[in-house]
């Protein structure tokens, strides 16, 4: 190449005055040139055809699998009014089932309430600390610092379920599993207690006070386990997890036990329910609620039929385009 | 004291600076400095100091109104009673941007801060008084009057008044590259009568000058010695700061101005800020944005009163404040819109600017590396001066051109001259080997007695041709006459074959054969001399050559000097042509016989080498002679004289020597200098004949300048001698304009001793005035020249640069109007106009040269109405689609050309007839103003900037030139020949014309789309995302509660989703560069803003709501009345969001390198790894519903894919269509040459010709042109046009004729249409 030697050349020349004889000619890359190899898709009907039918014949699989399982969850709501309501309940497959209460129209995801924060929690070897100020106005009671602090943990639910079920005229009890209804991560490593003292937690929470809206305080919540006590307790975790819709439900307890487990067997049950919680404030509704599982969690048959639509809508564009591509399609083009 | 001094000088005037010798103070302290005033010589162009940088640069970055928001809205977060989340997390944005930009800043000052320093430790040698001596000292221990010395090479610390040379001659050469680029030496010189020894210590006078100002031509002042004399001095005697001293062992002088008041510094100013009009789009559309905000904002505040109302009472979740005071519904609504702003903050997209100027930052980048617009015989590539306005480059609408140095090369050739009335065509100059085989045959036809004859053109075979294409100096073909126009082929200059062979040693003037003759003929005796100068007329030819010689301001530098670099093949070649004239006749042929037996190699290497000479406007000579010149017509002309063996040797202040062709030197005593102005247009040097004793003025200048000044009184033969030659001149000189020539008009006039001693005396008066000099000496001069006898004109060819007809045939297919404003008369810039295809020869061109106001009015309004009559009726014109500026190229009727005079033009203005000059311009192709003054120049930019709305582009290379390029939107300077003004004010620096078009069609599209999508993307990416955020307050109460972590959030705009739309505004290719170049109609696309107008914003801003909606109601459905909690709710919106506006843009990238993939998988793996970490360690983070494991959790959970997977799907699905459909139905050309570009490059440039012939099949043979081999084609097209020309019948030639005498005649009124 005659004509870069030459440049050499001239710019030995250009630079010699100021020392090496370095160029000012940009490299030759194919980054600075900006010819880097490249993809570029030219997105038309001929192409997509495939694409849409591939991906809609496969979200109506999808859709079809969700749709049969979510079927198959059965789900009972009952509206909770004082009472004992009696439930006829069909036959389930598959268990365990799951016992939730539902509240309406209650917004636990309302900002403030949200944030104000419990103090006492992993870290909460220390409940006589003074609690974070977010906490506030649920921060002290006469100077006393609220064990645990905050209005989350001042509201929480506190109606008692119990199922009976009705053979031949008598109430057996159905009995309930509250074990593992809180994650497990709140329970193993968000949440602690203080450390016991002389082997009591009360003792431990010696110097707080119970919350304002509570009857008992938080050493005390479940008295026929004293493992269930603090803020371990696994309802007070339940409902430390704040809901993310205003109608939600909370895990109350799963039915695990002896010919239960599988499932509750057809027959009549009643529902006593001990009516603490004052839901006329907001306008709200409980309401309880039995449900069993799938690998999708809980019933939705949204998901399915959302995927059924889509599939099809899919299905039908690769056939739209089909149209197009026929009567469209330029001669020249070459895929 | 200082009281003291002060009124020891009290008449420190305000425009005038006095200054005393510091010697006799040295040592004493600073207060007792007669100087102390004065900036001393250390220079601080940084911003700020370590202390003051952290509140400065804040200060000056809360100058920016978008930080100003932000700033707001950080403190809104700490107002307790807005109830923010986390303040301290709040900050992190503005922080960040601040930071980032802080670090720049502060990096770019350090960087000044380092030169600073570098340049203030450098040493130079300061008198001491002490030492007797100059001492070693740095450049910031100089301060104003100090005596400083400086050696050869060394570069000058302050504006220093030179009182001492080592030049026996007291000059001193100094190379100003420095300064203005210009690498010509120039010569300084000593104050006068400081010639001799020169010892500081007695240095007593005071020095009187003007104020520091940036005006590096002017500097006056005077010396005030202490025995009551003044001694004037000038720029002349000034050296300034950041030069270089050439040439001389020593020079020193007294420091005048030091440091920051140096003319160096005050003319150094940071680069340009200019906004781009996409800028001012995107801020409308900021606005747009806070209305938005406001709104839903607005609609937060109410719904959350409306929320409130609605319970019957107090709910266990409306927290009260931190006294258990509940506050009225209504004052928490007010609370609760601020609260809003901060949350959904984001819409306004801040970091849009940070964004922006990181994308020009990358362009600019790629614009720089760009090898096609590096210059190798420079080693220059392009300069991007003005930082941020690269994507206008894409919407150009109209470009403004200067002619000389712009399109032409500049590069100035003697080409023809006429001596005493006889014209030399100079045919060996042009065609070595025709004019050996025919010599004498055809020259020698023109008598004396005889008006002109030119040669008829001896149409050449196509034989001819095929044969001179293979040779390597067509290369230059392109010159000014290569595509000369159907006009002047009529005539009788044989243009063709001329310029075929036109040497590319623009250097190397062969001498004209009959010339030379003369020449030789007159191998008089010096003492001879004495007789025949009056009389005889061949002593005129030595007076014509010798005032071609020393008529300048050319430098001769010598062989031992560091600058000279002599190549062999030149020696070789010069040798010939210096020797004897005997030799020279008998070499002649054989030289040029094989000269032009170019093919070989070492021809092209010879050529090569010597071009990257001429390009600095240095001349070597083998005897070491080294002309460097002003201007490169003074060295063509010099170069020319020495061809006919009037050889400059030497030229000193007082003395020029000349060799003659008889090999006797002369030494003209120079009396004085005369030097240009634009006003005069003529410069004189006043010599005394060293044989003759006589004082003899030469003059050169424009023929309008000389011929006005010409002697008319005398006896009457010999009166009408002188008229006969003059108007035989004159007729030259139009033909040489005809011909694209730059004419010149030598003249000369003897003075009487007497005479001279008188005018000497006015003269120097006028020279040692301060006040008002310049006239002065402008009248002194003119009162000088006049009776001049005329010697002869000389024409210089500048030629066209490479691919100029091109470029320029590119630019408007690309629907650019090109319009060409020049300084030069009529004849040059048309037929200019014609080579450069400016004009077509099936143009009807239009001229309007008038100086009546009605006149001119009618005019218009008659040529308005011929040009709408050849329009389509349909056509209608009306102001309002003047504004909408549709190009009217796709027009099928014949095309217009408009050329109109500056005198015209400022008619034009004066009456108001701008609108319909526009109007009538708008139906040109294209335009041509010539003689315009740098002033309409602007004038004319800003009235079609104004006026049409349209996007202007500026682009020169002269001093001329700064006005027009700074009125343009975007202005451009070629670094050429002229100096550096033009790309000191310019926005980016190209070498040549043709850079042009790769800049425009290929960077300036890029730039635009890329940019303009990515500020599209921008706005959609954030209103998407707020969106999600605002559908959710519908279900927590409108309490401003956000279901996705706030560090998440913060992330997901500062890592997550900002680089993919970074590079793709840096590097997306949405057509390649080929296929740009190729079909230049694709500018069209971002002339009309395509990428980015108002309903784009609008649908991108529709489709984000319905992304959000998506993304936000399906995850909702699905987990609709379950216990899912707030974050775990969020988590998947979250994610779902990421793959929507990642995939969006997916759709948009329209090229995928490894480098995109490699942003957009990191993009999403980064989101993934983050939140996967962030999740498994913010145990106690945002209680209570903290988003510890929850990602996690999700990950583990397959609805989580399953939703992430249909949301995405149905979000992205009508704008996929879209796109599908768009590209399947190839509406749109851009689709069309995108799916060219997946071609192989054959069947691609195959298609662009097809392509081509379809669109617009009269224009094919133009179009046949395709970048890779433009030049045989071109070359091929010169040739069809101009068989084709010389067969059309002459039915035009008769209103040529009459143009032309209008022209000559002027004043008069000619419109001339000119049809195939």
């Amino acid at each position: 190449h005659p004509r870069d030697v030459r440049t050499c050349e001239t710019n030995k020349h250009r630079t010699g005055s100021s020392g090496e004889g370095t160029t000012n000619r940009p490299d030759n890359t194919a980054f600075d040139q900006q010819r880097l190899p490249a993809w570029q898709p030219v997105l038309s009907a001929g192409i997509v055809i495939p694409g849409f039918l591939l991906v809609g014949l496969a979200f109506i699989g999808i859709g079809v699998a969700l749709f049969v399982t979510s079927r198959s969850i059965q789900v009972l709501e009952v509206s909770a009014p004082k009472g004992f309501p009696p439930l006829a309940v069909p036959p389930t497959r598959g268990g365990p089932v799951f016992l939730y209460y539902g509240l309406s129209n209650y917004f636990q995801n309302v900002r403030g309430y949200g944030c104000l924060a419990m103090t006492t929690s992993s870290g909460g070897t220390c409940p006589r600390c003074s609690p974070s100020s977010s906490c506030a106005p649920y921060q002290y009671d006469q100077n006393t610092t609220i064990a645990p602090c905050g209005s989350v943990a001042n509201s929480m639910f506190n109606d008692t379920f119990t199922l009976y079920q009705l053979v031949n005229a008598t109430r057996k009890t159905v009995p309930l599993d509250g074990k593992g209804i809180a994650w497990w991560t709140d329970y193993n490593i968000k949440f602690r207690n203080p450390p016991e003292v002389d082997g009591s937690l009360a003792a431990a929470f010696n110097g707080t006070v119970k919350p304002v809206n509570w009857p008992k305080p938080v050493y005390d919540l479940d008295p026929t386990n004293p493992a269930n006590n603090g803020f371990l307790n696994q309802d007070f975790l339940v409902w430390m997890r704040t809901a993310a819709l205003p109608d939600f439900w909370k895990l109350y307890r799963r039915i695990t036990e002896g010919e239960y487990a599988s499932g509750l067997p057809a027959g009549n049950y009643t529902l006593e329910i001990q009516y603490n919680y004052p839901v006329a404030n907001f306008a709200g509704r409980k309401s309880v609620i039995f449900s069993n599982t799938s690998w999708m969690g809980g019933k939705n048959q949204f998901l399915g039929i959302a995927y059924l639509v889509t599939g099809s809508l899919c299905v039908v564009m690769s056939a739209v385009m089909l149209i197009v591509y026929a009567k469209f399609n330029s001669p020249d083009e070459d895929f | 004291m200082k009281r003291q001094v002060k009124k020891k000088w009290p008449e420190q005037e305000d425009k005038v600076r006095r200054l005393i010798s510091n010697l006799p103070y040295e040592d004493l302290r600073r207060k007792y400095q007669p100087n102390r005033q004065y900036a001393n010589n250390s220079i601080k162009t940084t911003k700020y100091t370590v202390w003051s940088f952290i509140p400065m640069n804040l200060f000056e970055q809360f100058h920016r109104f978008a930080n100003v928001y932000f700033v707001v809205i950080a403190m809104l977060n700490f107002v307790p009673i807005v109830n923010a989340f986390e303040p301290g997390v709040a900050l992190i944005p503005i922080c960040v941007i601040l930071i980032l930009t802080a670090i720049k800043d502060a990096w770019e000052d350090f960087r000044r801060y380092q030169a600073d320093k570098q340049l203030n430790n450098m040493p130079c040698s300061i008198y001491s008084r002490k030492e007797k001596d100059f001492v070693s000292k740095c450049w910031k221990d100089v301060r104003v009057g100090d005596f400083v010395k400086v050696v050869c090479n060394e570069v000058i610390p302050a504006d220093i008044l030179l009182l001492h040379s080592s030049d026996p001659n007291g000059v001193c050469h100094i190379e100003t590259a420095n300064l203005d680029g210009e690498t010509n030496l120039k010569q300084r010189q000593i104050v006068r009568g400081f010639d001799g020894s020169f010892q500081p210590e007695y240095f007593s006078s005071i020095i009187y000058c003007e104020k520091p100002s940036n005006n590096l031509n002017r500097f006056k002042g005077y010396l005030d010695k202490p025995d009551k004399k003044k001694i004037g001095f000038g720029k002349e005697n000034l050296l300034l700061r950041g030069c270089t001293v050439r040439n001389t062992d020593e020079a020193a002088g007294i420091v005048v101005y030091a440091g920051h008041e140096t003319k160096a510094m005050l003319n150094n100013k940071g680069p340009r800020y200019k906004r781009s009009k996409l800028e001012r789009k995107v801020n409308t559309d900021v606005l747009f944005c806070v209305a938005l905000l406001f709104i839903m904002c607005l609609i937060g505040a109410l719904g959350y009163f409306i929320w409130l109302e609605t319970f019957p009472d107090i709910p266990p979740f409306v927290p009260p404040d931190s006294n258990n005071n509940y506050i009225s519904p209504a004052l928490s609504g007010f609370y609760m819109f601020f609260t809003m702003v901060i949350l959904l903050q984001v819409l306004i997209p801040i970091s849009l600017y940070v964004s922006i100027e990181l994308i020009k930052v990358g362009q600019i980048f790629f614009i720089t590396n760009d090898i096609d617009l590096y210059d190798e015989e420079t080693d220059s590539r392009i300069q991007c001066r003005a930082l941020n306005i690269t994507e206008d480059l894409g919407q150009i609408k109209y470009i403004f051109s200067d002619k000389t140095g712009t399109l032409t090369e500049n590069k100035m050739v003697f080409r023809r001259c006429s001596v005493m009335g006889i014209e030399y065509c100079h045919r060996e100059n042009g065609d070595c080997l025709l004019t050996a085989l025919r010599l004498g045959a055809q020259c020698e036809t023109i008598s004396d007695d005889e008006d002109i004859v030119f040669q008829k053109p001896k149409v050449p075979s196509r034989l001819q041709y095929r044969q001179k294409k293979g040779i390597s100096s067509l290369r230059r073909s392109q010159s000014a006459r290569t595509h000369m126009g159907a006009r002047y082929q009529s005539e009788v200059f044989t243009i063709t074959n001329e310029v075929a062979f036109s040497s590319p040693l623009e250097t190397d003037v062969a001498p004209d054969r009959r010339l030379l003759r003369v020449t030789c003929d007159e191998k008089t005796q010096i003492q001879e001399w004495c007789r025949v100068s009056h009389c005889n007329g061949s002593a005129s030819f030595m007076d014509f050559f010798l005032a071609l010689a020393i008529c300048n301001t050319v430098v001769v530098s010598t062989a031992m000097l560091p600058r000279q670099r002599v190549s062999d093949q030149h020696n070789l070649f010069c040798q010939v042509t210096n020797d004897t004239f005997s030799h020279y006749d008998n070499n002649v042929v054989t030289l040029f016989l094989r000269d032009s037996g170019s093919n070989n190699p070492s021809r092209r290497n010879s050529s090569a080498s010597h071009h990257s000479e001429e390009e600095r406007g240095t001349v070597s000579d083998p005897n070491g002679l080294c002309y460097e010149a002003e201007s490169p017509d003074e060295a063509a002309l010099v170069y020319a004289a020495k061809a006919y063996g009037f050889t400059l040797l030497a030229r000193a202040p007082d003395r020029v020597t000349v060799r003659l062709p008889q090999g006797a030197v002369l030494s003209f005593e120079v009396l004085d200098t005369l030097a240009f102005d634009s006003t005069r247009k003529r410069m004189s040097v006043v010599v005394r004949h060293p044989i003759t004793r006589e004082v003899v003025i030469y003059t050169k200048g424009a023929d309008s300048a000389i011929m006005e000044l010409l002697d008319c009184h005398g006896r009457s033969a010999e009166e009408n001698k002188r008229k006969k030659i003059a108007s035989k001149t004159q007729r030259h000189l139009d033909l040489y304009a005809s011909a694209g020539l730059r004419t010149l008009c030598i003249a000369k006039k003897v003075l009487s001793e007497q005479a001279y001693d008188d005018w000497a005396s006015i003269r120097q008066e006028a020279e040692s005035t301060i006040d008002n000099r310049e006239e002065l000496l402008m009248e002194t001069a003119v009162h000088l020249e006049t009776n001049l006898t005329l010697l002869g004109a000389t024409g210089i060819e500048d030629r066209l640069q490479d691919d100029v007809p091109a470029t320029i045939a590119a630019l408007r297919e690309a629907g650019i109007q090109v319009w060409v404003l020049t300084g030069d008369k009529n004849e040059t810039a048309v037929n200019i106009a014609y080579s450069c295809r400016l004009f077509n020869q099936g143009d009807m061109v239009f001229t309007l040269n008038t100086d009546s106001r009605e006149q001119c009015e009618s005019i218009l309004d008659c040529t308005l109405g011929e040009v709408r009559r050849y329009t389509a009726p349909s056509q209608s014109w009306s102001f309002q689609s003047i504004v909408g500026a549709v190009m009217p190229t796709e027009s099928t009727g014949p095309t217009f050309g408009l050329v109109i005079e500056g005198r015209t033009l400022s008619m034009v203005f004066e009456a108001h007839l701008q609108m319909k000059l526009l109007e009538l311009a708008r139906h040109c192709r294209s335009v041509l103003c010539c003689r315009v003054t740098p002033l309409q120049k602007s004038a004319v930019v800003k009235l079609v900037r104004n006026k049409l709305k349209v996007m202007t582009l500026s682009i020169g290379d002269g001093a001329n030139d700064v006005n027009m390029i700074q009125t343009a939107d975007i202005g451009i300077g070629i670094s050429g020949q002229e100096g550096m003004q033009a790309v000191m004010a310019s926005d980016f620096a190209i070498t040549h014309f043709k850079h042009l078009k790769k800049l425009l069609l290929v960077h300036g599209h890029w730039c635009y789309s890329r940019l303009a999508k990515m500020v599209i993307y921008f706005f959609y990416k954030n209103v998407m995302y707020v969106n999600l955020l605002f559908w959710y307050q519908f279900y927590c109460g409108f309490s401003g509660t956000a279901m996705i972590d706030y560090w998440l959030m913060i992330f997901f705009n500062l890592f997550f989703t900002s680089t993919p739309p970074i590079m793709f505004g840096i590097m997306d290719r949405d057509i390649s560069a080929e296929t740009l170049l190729g079909l230049p109609e694709l500018y069209k696309t971002g002339q009309n803003s395509e990428f980015y107008k108002r309903a784009t914003f609008w649908i991108v801003m529709l489709d984000a709501f319905y992304q959000s909606l998506v993304c936000f109601f399906i995850p909702y459905w699905t987990y609709q009345g379950s216990d899912i909690d707030i974050f775990t709710f969020g988590t998947p919106m979250n994610t779902v969001s990421l793959f929507t506006i990642l995939l969006h843009l997916a759709i948009e990238i329209k090229s995928w390198t490894a480098i995109h993939w490699g942003f957009m998988v990191g993009s999403v793996l980064l989101y993934f790894i983050v939140a996967l970490i962030f999740s498994a360690i913010c145990i106690n983070c945002n209680p209570p519903s903290n988003p510890y494991w929850i990602m996690e959790n999700q990950m583990a959970d397959p609805v989580f894919y399953l939703v992430c997977i249909i949301t995405t799907v149905v979000a992205l699905l009508p704008r996929y269509i879209i796109r599908v459909l768009q590209g399947t139905l190839a509406l749109s050309p851009l689709v069309q040459a995108r799916k060219l570009d997946r071609l192989s490059t054959e069947a691609r440039d195959q298609q662009i010709k097809n392509w081509k012939s379809q669109r617009s099949p009269s224009e094919v043979p133009t179009n046949l042109v395709s970048p890779v081999d433009s030049f045989s084609n071109s070359f091929e097209q010169s040739f069809y046009n101009s068989s084709l020309e010389r067969e059309m019948p002459d039915m035009q030639w008769d209103s040529n004729e009459e143009t032309q005498n209008t022209f000559s005649k002027g004043h008069r009124r000619s419109i001339s249409t000119m049809t195939v």
